[in-house]
């Protein structure tokens, strides 16, 4: 049966095929509807795991326990998971173990654009690159068996436009997979230096062993056509080079670690003019000409950003496209912004009117650093918010401590915050934490955490209590406000602030897109009443227009979460479509 | 055949994204190659989302370059104007009269353009424009924007507006079938 596909649905079909039965995953766009399809599968145990790291930890334990298991991240989470990566090569698998990672060229939804094709390099794994739904399903399955055949982990690395494409899947049954016998293994599985000094001689092996092997399996192969022209590609950069070239010579890498160093050659010696044509980084570029062969790449295409069919015309072929269509017309930008009715809008008015430094994070909250909010100081990477505001308090003294806070979610909080937070009551700190507690992951599309009392398949679990939390690691200031009471809110903050301790404020309120959020419908502005002052603009929803004459509710948007009626002196917001009986 | 090209653009948050996936179903159940390429994460919360949906014999890239669209569907005027370059001479663009404002219009940085439609049909004869959000608030839900430009679509195309029927019965949830055909069907009628 054929069926259109997501990159990422592809890939848990894979796993699914190649009878897995673990997966685990921290949530993170582009990669994160990987393991969302996994927990459709009965058949395979898929968890929301607090980080990356810990994801990762859970699919090596599986591997070695004998299961087939998955472990998904976008390509900052590799860093995240990086520490159990390098030893987990040493160590290699007992079960098949795959770990994808998901890069964000063009950055749609991160913070950098990292190249994660160094981490195979770094960590001496070997690493596939599928270049549509169908390679990335059959990529996986096949990642299972050399990674049990060669001992290893495997990486599968997808892009934002492989991982977020639809495209034909031929699908196929589960294999049935019976789990490896597990038994003790020091030398193998204990890598202390004694242990760590022998695996790294097998590492070695392994990877010389897979250099032979790139040369030779069909996941890299060569699509001949005019010899004029050859192109090295692998990926989404093969479509877009497809779709430029057409019929030239094409070697198309689906193993981009390590490198075959003889088909390359081979290659290479057949086609007149050869180019490397690949995004980010030029990793492959780098490689073949360190094998001393004349290639044309990055000086031409940019490292910067992603590829297209259009850049690879222009920068390789001097094709420019001809257009007599012109409009001259200043198209203003669309940013994303807070969701009406967002609960983190009520703590970033809260701290703007306060004016205070914020140390911010990742999640839907990072919009607050944009207009018209503006009130995020720093984004660095998850849970980077506390130990920030930790050194700002360290490298500035009290008085800087009294005018700061570090702002992140709930999720974020349990990713990686509640260290820095231990390490704030441990140093003597006494930063002002906000969890901006929405009871679920938000940015990502709805994911359960351990702070929503759910898991991945919606059922139901112990809940993190986020106030004995921080009380148990020793903060004695903790208080729950509902970010939407401004008055409470600001006076918490104030209080917090001042406070010569360490303070968490849990900002609790539901994120307005989940579906038990009922707010009661759209209001209006009634213009007898509106002076016209524009406070209720400043709270930045995108429901409340300026039309010159009025102040203007959009009713499409607006749902009624009311509120810009707390910011509102002259009660002059009321529901739509009849009497406001609560005003 | 030879590809055709069809962009979703809209404001993140008004159902491109299952429209496009409404159209790929579609184009495969015609035994067309096919390629979506869905935008996720950070720009959906409100910000301009553009969706792809190729199909034909063979299609590589997924995306769809300046000049090269077949058909636009704007689900939002200003979108129209923002991506209308990637209309191919001769193509068509359909355009939802709605108008949602940006923040950098709403903080009064930015004007939001006027005579959109009035432009747009200056370039390209081929502009088609209704007011979907009307349309989908008589059908009974204003989140069926997405399904009112659909029918637009379909009826420009040669698919039998059955398949569209099935494949909308197939692709939205259980209870939102009838109020979503009715949006589609009425913008069939509309076309």
């Amino acid at each position: 049966m054929k069926k259109l596909m997501l990159g990422n649905e592809a890939v848990a079909r894979g796993a699914y095929e190649a009878g897995a039965s673990v997966a685990a995953a921290y949530p993170g766009t582009p990669s994160t509807e990987i393991t969302e399809n996994m927990a459709k599968y009965d058949d395979i145990y898929s968890e929301w795991s607090p980080n990356e790291k810990v994801a990762l930890e859970v699919a090596v334990g599986a591997s070695i326990a004998g299961a087939r298991a998955i472990c998904s991240m976008k390509q900052v989470g590799l860093n995240v998971a990086a520490d159990p990566l390098f030893t987990a090569s040493y160590t290699g698998v007992n079960g098949g173990l795959v770990i994808m990672v998901a890069d964000d060229p063009g950055m749609h939804s991160s913070q950098n654009e990292q190249d994660s094709r160094f981490y195979a390099r770094a960590s001496k794994v070997p690493m596939l690159e599928p270049s549509d739904s169908q390679e990335c399903k059959d990529f996986v399955k096949e990642a299972f068996k050399l990674s049990e055949e060669y001992d290893c982990p495997v990486l599968v690395r997808l892009t934002t436009r492989i991982a977020h494409s639809q495209s034909i899947v031929e699908m196929g049954e589960r294999e049935a997979y019976d789990l490896k016998e597990y038994s003790k293994d020091p030398n193998k599985y204990v890598m202390m230096p004694a242990m760590a000094k022998k695996r790294h001689v097998e590492v070695e092996k392994r990877m010389g062993a897979l250099k032979e092997y790139s040369s030779s399996t069909p996941l890299n192969r060569i699509e001949w056509g005019s010899k004029e022209v050859g192109v090295i590609t692998s990926g989404i950069a093969y479509q877009y080079a497809r779709e430029a070239l057409g019929n030239v010579s094409y070697l198309k890498l689906g193993m981009v670690y390590p490198l075959p160093e003889k088909l390359i050659a081979n290659f290479a010696k057949e086609v007149k003019r050869l180019y490397v044509i690949e995004e980010l980084e030029p990793f492959i570029e780098d490689y073949v000409r360190k094998m001393g062969i004349k290639v044309v790449g990055k000086e031409q295409l940019p490292v910067i950003g992603e590829l297209s069919a259009e850049i690879i015309r222009e920068r390789l072929l001097n094709q420019f496209l001809e257009t007599s269509i012109i409009l001259n017309e200043s198209v203003p930008a669309r940013p994303p912004v807070m969701c009406p009715g967002c609960p983190h809008r009520g703590t970033f008015y809260v701290l703007k009117k306060l004016k205070l430094n914020v140390s911010g994070d990742i999640g839907c909250y990072t919009l607050g650093a944009l207009a018209p909010i503006e009130a995020m100081d720093t984004c660095v990477c998850m849970g980077a918010s506390i130990g920030m505001t930790h050194g700002m308090e360290k490298a500035r003294g009290a008085s800087f401590s009294r005018k700061t806070v570090a702002v992140l979610g709930d999720s974020t909080f349990i990713h990686s915050g509640i260290t820095g937070l231990i390490d704030i009551v441990y140093n003597k700190g006494n930063s002002t934490v906000i969890i901006l507690d929405n009871s679920i992951t938000g940015m990502t599309g709805h994911q359960h955490n351990p702070a929503t009392g759910y898991t991945i398949k919606g059922e139901p679990t112990k809940q993190v209590d986020l106030v004995k939390l921080a009380n148990a690691v020793g903060v004695e200031r903790v208080r729950v406000v509902d970010p939407f009471n401004l008055k409470e809110l600001e006076e918490a903050v104030s209080e917090e602030i001042n406070a010569a301790e360490p303070s968490v404020i849990i900002a609790r309120r539901p994120c307005a897109l989940l579906k038990h959020v009922k707010y009661e419908g759209p209001l209006r502005i009634n213009a007898e009443k509106c002076r016209k002052c524009k406070r209720c603009m400043s709270i930045g929803c995108p429901s409340i227009v300026d039309r010159g004459e009025c102040i203007e509710i959009n009713e499409t948007l607006c749902v009624g979460c009311r509120l810009c009626t707390n910011v509102c002196s002259f009660d002059a917001i009321e529901k739509a479509g009849g009497n406001d009986e609560e005003s | 055949m030879k590809n055709l090209n069809i962009m979703l653009v809209g404001v993140g948050g008004q159902g491109t994204l299952l429209a496009s996936r409404v159209l790929g179903a579609v184009a495969m159940k015609e035994s067309y190659d096919v390629k979506v390429s869905e935008v996720h994460g950070m720009s959906q919360r409100g910000g301009s989302v553009v969706t792809y949906v190729k199909f034909g014999d063979k299609v590589y890239s997924p995306l769809i370059e300046k000049g090269e669209a077949d058909i636009i569907i704007a689900f939002e005027k200003l979108e129209a104007l923002r991506w209308f370059d990637y209309l191919k001479e001769g193509g068509k663009m359909l355009v939802n009269e709605q108008k949602i404002n940006p923040m950098p219009v709403i903080t009064g940085k930015a004007k939001y353009p006027e005579r959109i439609l009035e432009k747009l049909k200056s370039v390209f004869k081929n502009t088609v424009s209704i007011d979907a959000l009307s349309i989908a608030k008589q059908c009974g839900n204003i989140k069926t924007v997405n399904m009112v430009l659909i029918g637009l679509m379909a009826k420009s195309t040669d698919i039998e507006k059955s398949i569209w029927m099935d494949t909308i019965r197939d692709t939205v949830p259980q209870k939102l079938v009838d109020v979503n055909l009715r949006a589609f069907e009425a913008g069939y009628c509309a076309g």
